[in-house]
C-alpha cells in the first residue's frame, strides 16, 4: 500500500467520530430515497399487476335499476372492451356472537364467473351459482372476525333476514383500500364485501332481469370523456347517478394519494440530507487541508502532483460516503420492510412486488458520493493549489480588522471571550449562516412534522365534536318520506333523530364541472351541521348552497356566484343555485343546501336518505337488536367507532413518524454541531490552551469553544421556525386531494418542542466536544507550531 | 545584582524528577533536580534541547507536574496541587512567553491584554502594559496586522499586566531574527529592572547569557553549571 493510502486509513480513523456523523447524515438521505422509490415502486408495480391479471375496470357507474338489456347498447359504446353488469348492494349484517350491526355490501357474481374485477380465491371456493344462501367474504373481514369456511352470519336483504354460509375467501382489486359507506378508515370488522351468486342476489333485491352498478374496460385508444358521456345517456333513464373513472375510484384514489405522498418525500427530503452531508464534509475537508499545510507543502516538495493531493482529500470524503451509503442502504431495507407492514394495516393486496430496483440502489449510491465529492472538491483544490514554498510556512493570523460592530462592541463592554465569539461569527460569515442553516433544517423538519399532531386534533374536533355530533348514522336503501323519522326515533334507545338526505349532483360553472354528492339538511338541525372558517355554524339559505373551500376552488367561485347543479337523481332537472357561504371541512369535497328548498325544488314531499340519531348509551344494545331487523336499513355508521378506529390508527402512525422525524431531526443537529464544535476546537486549541496558561479555569474556556456554536444554534431557531412552517404549507397543499384535506395548524408548542429537542441535540453535541478540554495537554499544544 | 535581594527565594526544588513512560522506556527529562530562584532576579536557563530546561519551567509556572520531588513557590507546595489550584496559582502569580506569541487573532492587541487584565486581582491597563513594550501606538491592531515581534511584544505585555510576581519565557526570540529579538530582549530586562519582576528565561542562544544575573546550564535532565554574571550587558549589545 502507498504510503498516501496508509495515511489516507489512518486520517480516516482518527476521524471516525466525525465521519461517522456525517455518514449518518447521509444514510438518512440513502435510507430516504430507498424508502420512498422502493415503496412506490412497490405500490405502483403490485397496483398495475393486480388490476392487469384480475381485470380491473376503467368505467364505473351506478343507476337505480336498470334492464339487463342495455348490456349490447353499453358494449356497443365505441372503446368498450369489456363489460360487467351486477348487482351491488349493501346490506345490515348480523354476525354471530356480537351485538353490534356490521354493514356488508353485497356484490353479484356472474353464472359463468366474473369477467371485471375479478375476485382472487383466497379460500374455500366461489358460491354455487344456483345456491341462494352461499356466500364468499372478503379476507380481512373474515381474518378480523375470526370466520371459518362454513361459518353462518345473518344478512337484512331487502328487508328479510337471511342466513348466508362462508363457502370461500377472496380479494378483490375494487377493495385494496376497503371502506364503507361513511367511513374515514378502513374497519374490517365493521364491513365486510360479500360475493353472491348473481341468481341468488338479484331475486334477495328484486332485481332479476335488472342491473345497478356497471364497469366497462376500455380498449387501448379509447377516449374515457367520451365513453363516460355515451354511459350516461343510456343510464339516465334509469337513475344512473353518472359515471366515472379510476381516478374518483375510493380505493384507487386512495392509493393515488399515498403515491403522491411517497413522491412528495422522495422530492424533499433527499435533497436535504445531501446538502448538509455535503456542507459538513467541506467543513472537515476544509479544517483537515488547513491543520495539514505543511504537509501538504511537503508533499509537493517531495514530488507529488496536484491531482494525487487533491484526489487524496476527495478520496477522504468518497471514504465517509461509502460508510453513509452502506448504513443507508441496510438503513433502508430494513426501514421499507416496516413501513411496507404499515401499508399491510391499509392495503389489502393478494401479494407485494416488493423489490428495489438496483437501479435505485446505485442511483443512491452515486447521489451520496456525489454529495460527499461535492462538498470536497473545493477545499481538495484548494490544496492542490497551495505553492509548496507558502504551504511550509506557518499560516498568517487570520485576518480580523475592525469593524462597524466593533464600535457597537465597545460601548456594550463585552468581555474578551464574548469578543472572541463575536468575531469568530463575524469573520467567518458563510461559514457561520450555513452553519446555523443546517441546525435551522433540523428543527424546521420537527416543525413540519409535529404539526400533523395539531391538525389531527383539528381535524377531529372539526368532524366529531363541531360538525357530525350524532353518536349513529342510519343509511336507509332508498329515498323514504321525512316521517319515517317517526319510526326511528321510537326505536330503543333513540333520543333524537334528525333527517339528511344525499343528492347525487353535477355541479358546472362554465366549463369547471364536478361530480359530487351534496348533502341537504332541514334547518335547526342539531347533529349533524357544517361550520365555516371562523368556526360559526351556517345554514344553507333557500336557493343557495354551501360549497367546501376546495370544492370552490376547484369550481372557481366564490360567495354570491352561481352555479348550474345538475341533479342525477329524482326527475334530473337542473337548477342555478349560488354559493352563500364557504364550509371547513377535512373529509371529502363536499355540498350543503337546505332540504326543504330541495323538496320544493323537485315538487315532491320531503325525503330522507339518512337518519342522524342521539342514542342512550346504556341502551346501545338494544338498538342494535332492532337495528338487525329493521326493514329499509342498508348501514350503520356508529360514529363513536369511527371516532376511536381513527383516533387510534393516527396515534399510532404518528408516534411513529414522531420517532423517526425526531431521530432524523437529531442526527442532523448533531451532524452539523459536532462537526462545528470539532473544528472550533481545532482551530481554537492553542487560544484555548494559552487561555488556560494564563490562568482561566476550565469553565471559561469551556463558554469560549460552546459559545459560538451554541449561539449559532440559538440564532437557527427562529430559522428553523420559519422553514418548518414553509415545509408545512407545502406538505399540507401537496398532501391534500378530493379525499381529505390537512389543515396546517402550527402552535407554539410545535415549535418549543422542535427547539427543544434541536437545542438538546447542540447541546449534547457540543458537551461531547467539551469534554476534550479537561484532557487538552497545555504544553504540548504550546510546543506545536499551527 | 545590586537589586537582587539574596534571602528572599520564590522557587524552590528538591529532587525533583520527571519520568515520561512510553511503556517501553523511561525517558527522564528531569533527574534530580534541586535550584533556587530568587525575588528580582533574571535567569537564563541554557541547555541543549532535551536537556530539561522547558519541562522545568512548565513544572514551576503550574503547567505540568513533577513526577517525584517537592516544588515551591515562596510558601506554596506547588507539587502538591491540584489543577483547579494551579489554574488559580497560574492566574495570580505566573506571567508566561512562549517561542509563538499564541496571541488570539480575533482580538486586537488591546483586548488579548484584557483577556488577562479582565481576571487579574490587581493589573495595569492594558494600554500601559502596551506601552511598556513600546506599543502604545498599535493598540487597536489585530494580529495579524502587527510583525512578528511586535506580536511577541503583545504576548509580553498580556504576561506582564497581571503584575505577576514570576515572568516565564520559554525561547521569546527562537521564532524571530536579531533586530526583532534584540526589542523581545529589551522588553523584558527592562521589566525585570522597573518591577523587580523574578524572570526565568529558557534560550538556545548563547550570547543571550550575558543579560542575566545568574545563568544557569543544563545537560541531561540535571544542572551542569550555573554562573553569575558580574557584569551584565544591555541586550542592544549582545552579539546575536
Amino acid at each position: 500500500m502507498r504510503a498516501l493510502d496508509k495515511k489516507l486509513l489512518r486520517d480516516f480513523r482518527r476521524l471516525w467520530a466525525q465521519g461517522l456523523s456525517i455518514a449518518l447524515v447521509l444514510a438518512c438521505g440513502v435510507a430516504v430515497l430507498l424508502i420512498s422509490y422502493g415503496m412506490y415502486g412497490a405500490l405502483q408495480n403490485t397496483r398495475s399487476a393486480y388490476y392487469e391479471r384480475n381485470r380491473f375496470a376503467d368505467i364505473f357507474a351506478s343507476a337505480t335499476r336498470a334492464p339487463r338489456t342495455l348490456k349490447d347498447e353499453i358494449a356497443g359504446i365505441e372503446g368498450v372492451w369489456a363489460v360487467e353488469l351486477r348487482t351491488v348492494k349493501d346490506a345490515v349484517l348480523d354476525l354471530p356472537n356480537r351485538v353490534e350491526t356490521a354493514t356488508g355490501r353485497i356484490i353479484s357474481l356472474p353464472v359463468n364467473g366474473a369477467v371485471l374485477n375479478v375476485p382472487i380465491i383466497r379460500s374455500g371456493r366461489v358460491p354455487d351459482p344456483g345456491a341462494s344462501d352461499e356466500i364468499m367474504v372478503n379476507e380481512p373481514f373474515a381474518i378480523e372476525n375470526g370466520y371459518e369456511l362454513g361459518d353462518v352470519i345473518h344478512a337484512n336483504l331487502n328487508g328479510r333476514k337471511r342466513p348466508l354460509t362462508i363457502v370461500g375467501t377472496a380479494l378483490s382489486p375494487e377493495y385494496i383500500y376497503t371502506i364503507g359507506p361513511g367511513s374515514l378508515m378502513p374497519d374490517n370488522a365493521n364491513f365486510g364485501i360479500l360475493w353472491m351468486a348473481e341468481g341468488a342476489a338479484s331475486s334477495a333485491f328484486d332485481m332479476t332481469g335488472a342491473f345497478n352498478d356497471v364497469s366497462l374496460k376500455l380498449t387501448r385508444d379509447a377516449d374515457p370523456e367520451e365513453v363516460i358521456d355515451r354511459l350516461d345517456e343510456i343510464l339516465e333513464p334509469y337513475g344512473g347517478t353518472g359515471a366515472y373513472g379510476r381516478d374518483q375510484q375510493l380505493s384507487d384514489a386512495f392509493i393515488d394519494s399515498e403515491l403522491l405522498g411517497l413522491e412528495t418525500m422522495a422530492r424533499i427530503l433527499p435533497p436535504v440530507f445531501f446538502g448538509i452531508a455535503a456542507f459538513l464534509v467541506n467543513m472537515v475537508i476544509g479544517r483537515i487541508v488547513a491543520l495539514e499545510r505543511s504537509q501538504i507543502g511537503l508533499m509537493k516538495a517531495l514530488g507529488y502532483s496536484n491531482f494525487t493531493i487533491a484526489a487524496h482529500y476527495i478520496m477522504l470524503a468518497v471514504l465517509i460516503a461509502v460508510i453513509g451509503v452502506l448504513i443507508g442502504w441496510i438503513l433502508g431495507a430494513w426501514l421499507a420492510r416496516g413501513l411496507a407492514q404499515i401499508y399491510a394495516e391499509f392495503f389489502t393486496f393478494p401479494y407485494l412486488i416488493f423489490s428495489v430496483s438496483k437501479f435505485t440502489y446505485a442511483l443512491s449510491a452515486v447521489l451520496g458520493l456525489l454529495a460527499a465529492a461535492f462538498g470536497a472538491v473545493l477545499n481538495a483544490m484548494k490544496a492542490a493549489r497551495l505553492a509548496p514554498a507558502v504551504a511550509m510556512s506557518p499560516p498568517a493570523p487570520p485576518n480580523f480588522r475592525r469593524g462597524v460592530l466593533d464600535r457597537l462592541f465597545s460601548t456594550m463592554r463585552l468581555s474578551q471571550p464574548t469578543m472572541m465569539i463575536l468575531r469568530g461569527i463575524m469573520r467567518w460569515p458563510l461559514r457561520a449562516s450555513l452553519t446555523s442553516f443546517g441546525m435551522a433544517l433540523g428543527v424546521a423538519v420537527l416543525v413540519a412534522s409535529s404539526f400533523f399532531n395539531d391538525s389531527m386534533d383539528e381535524i377531529i374536533a372539526v368532524a366529531f365534536f363541531q360538525s357530525n355530533r350524532q353518536d349513529a348514522v342510519l343509511l336507509l336503501t332508498r329515498n323514504q318520506p321525512i316521517s319515517v323519522l317517526e319510526d326511528i326515533e321510537r326505536l330503543p334507545g333513540v333520543l333524537r333523530a334528525e333527517g339528511q338526505l344525499s343528492l347525487p349532483v353535477r355541479l358546472s360553472n362554465g366549463h369547471l364541472e364536478k361530480r359530487v354528492s351534496i348533502e341537504a339538511s332541514w334547518p335547526h338541525s342539531d347533529l349533524s351541521r357544517v361550520i365555516d372558517p371562523d368556526g360559526k355554524v351556517i345554514e344553507a339559505p333557500a336557493e343557495g348552497i354551501l360549497l367546501s373551500k376546495r370544492l370552490a376552488g376547484q369550481l372557481g367561485v366564490s360567495p354570491g356566484d352561481g352555479l348550474d347543479v345538475e341533479f342525477l337523481s329524482g326527475r334530473r332537472e337542473t337548477h342555478r343555485l349560488f354559493v352563500s357561504g364557504i364550509v371547513t371541512q377535512y373529509f371529502g369535497i363536499g355540498a350543503y343546501m337546505n332540504a326543504d328548498y330541495a323538496a320544493w325544488l323537485f315538487r315532491e314531499t320531503p325525503q330522507i336518505s339518512a337518519a342522524n340519531v342521539l342514542v342512550d348509551d346504556t341502551r346501545i344494545d338494544d338498538l342494535h337488536r332492532a337495528l338487525k331487523d329493521m326493514p329499509n336499513l342498508a348501514g350503520l355508521i356508529m360514529l363513536n367507532d369511527t371516532r376511536q378506529t381513527f383516533r387510534d390508527t393516527i396515534k399510532e402512525n404518528i408516534v411513529i413518524q414522531s420517532v423517526i422525524y425526531i431521530a432524523i431531526a437529531a442526527m442532523i443537529t448533531i451532524g452539523v454541531t459536532y462537526n462545528s464544535a470539532r473544528i472550533q476546537l481545532s482551530e481554537r486549541a492553542r487560544e484555548l490552551a494559552s487561555l488556560r496558561i494564563l490562568g482561566f479555569t476550565n469553565a471559561e474556556v469551556s463558554y469560549i469553544l460552546m459559545g459560538e456554536t451554541l449561539l449559532l444554534a440559538i440564532l437557527a431557531q427562529p430559522l428553523g421556525w420559519a422553514v418548518g412552517a414553509l415545509l408545512a404549507w407545502g406538505m399540507g397543499f401537496a398532501f391534500a386531494s378530493d379525499l381529505y384535506t390537512i389543515p396546517v395548524i402550527l402552535k407554539n408548542h410545535t415549535f418549543g418542542f422542535a427547539s427543544v429537542v434541536g437545542l438538546g441535540a447542540a447541546i449534547g453535541s457540543v458537551l461531547v466536544v467539551r469534554r476534550r478540554l479537561d484532557t487538552l495537554d497545555l504544553v504540548s499544544v504550546m510546543k506545536t507550531r499551527e | 545584582m545590586d537589586r537582587r535581594s539574596e534571602n528572599e527565594i520564590i522557587f524552590r526544588t528538591d529532587d525533583v524528577t520527571k519520568v515520561y513512560d512510553t511503556g517501553e522506556v523511561k525517558v527522564y527529562a528531569l533527574a534530580g533536580v534541586d535550584l533556587e530562584l530568587y525575588a528580582s532576579e533574571l535567569t537564563v536557563l541554557l541547555g541543549p534541547s532535551g536537556s530539561g530546561k522547558s519541562t522545568l519551567l512548565n513544572i514551576l509556572g503550574g503547567l505540568d507536574h513533577a513526577t517525584s520531588g517537592d516544588v515551591w513557590f515562596r510558601d506554596l507546595q506547588l507539587s502538591a496541587l491540584n489543577d483547579r489550584e494551579l489554574t488559580r496559582y497560574r492566574r495570580d502569580n505566573v506571567g508566561f512567553v512562549f517561542q509563538f506569541s499564541n496571541l488570539v487573532p480575533s482580538l486586537s492587541a488591546r483586548e488579548n491584554v484584557a483577556l488577562v487584565t479582565d481576571i487579574a486581582p490587581d493589573p495595569m491597563p492594558p494600554e500601559e502594559a502596551l506601552s511598556l513594550v513600546g506599543l502604545g501606538h498599535r493598540l487597536d491592531h489585530f494580529p495579524a496586522e502587527m510583525s512578528g515581534g511586535e506580536q511577541q511584544r503583545v504576548a509580553i505585555a498580556r504576561a506582564i499586566a497581571k503584575r505577576p510576581d514570576v515572568l516565564l519565557c520559554d525561547e521569546p526570540t527562537g521564532a524571530l531574527d536579531s533586530r526583532t529579538g534584540i526589542t523581545v530582549l529589551q522588553a523584558l530586562k527592562d521589566i525585570n529592572d522597573r518591577f523587580g519582576t523574578t524572570t526565568a528565561v529558557i534560550t538556545h542562544n548563547a550570547s543571550i547569557r550575558k543579560m542575566a544575573h545568574r545563568v544557569i546550564r543544563f545537560q541531561d535532565g540535571r544542572i551542569g553549571e550555573v554562573e553569575v554574571n558580574e557584569t551584565r550587558i544591555d541586550p542592544k549589545d549582545i552579539e546575536w
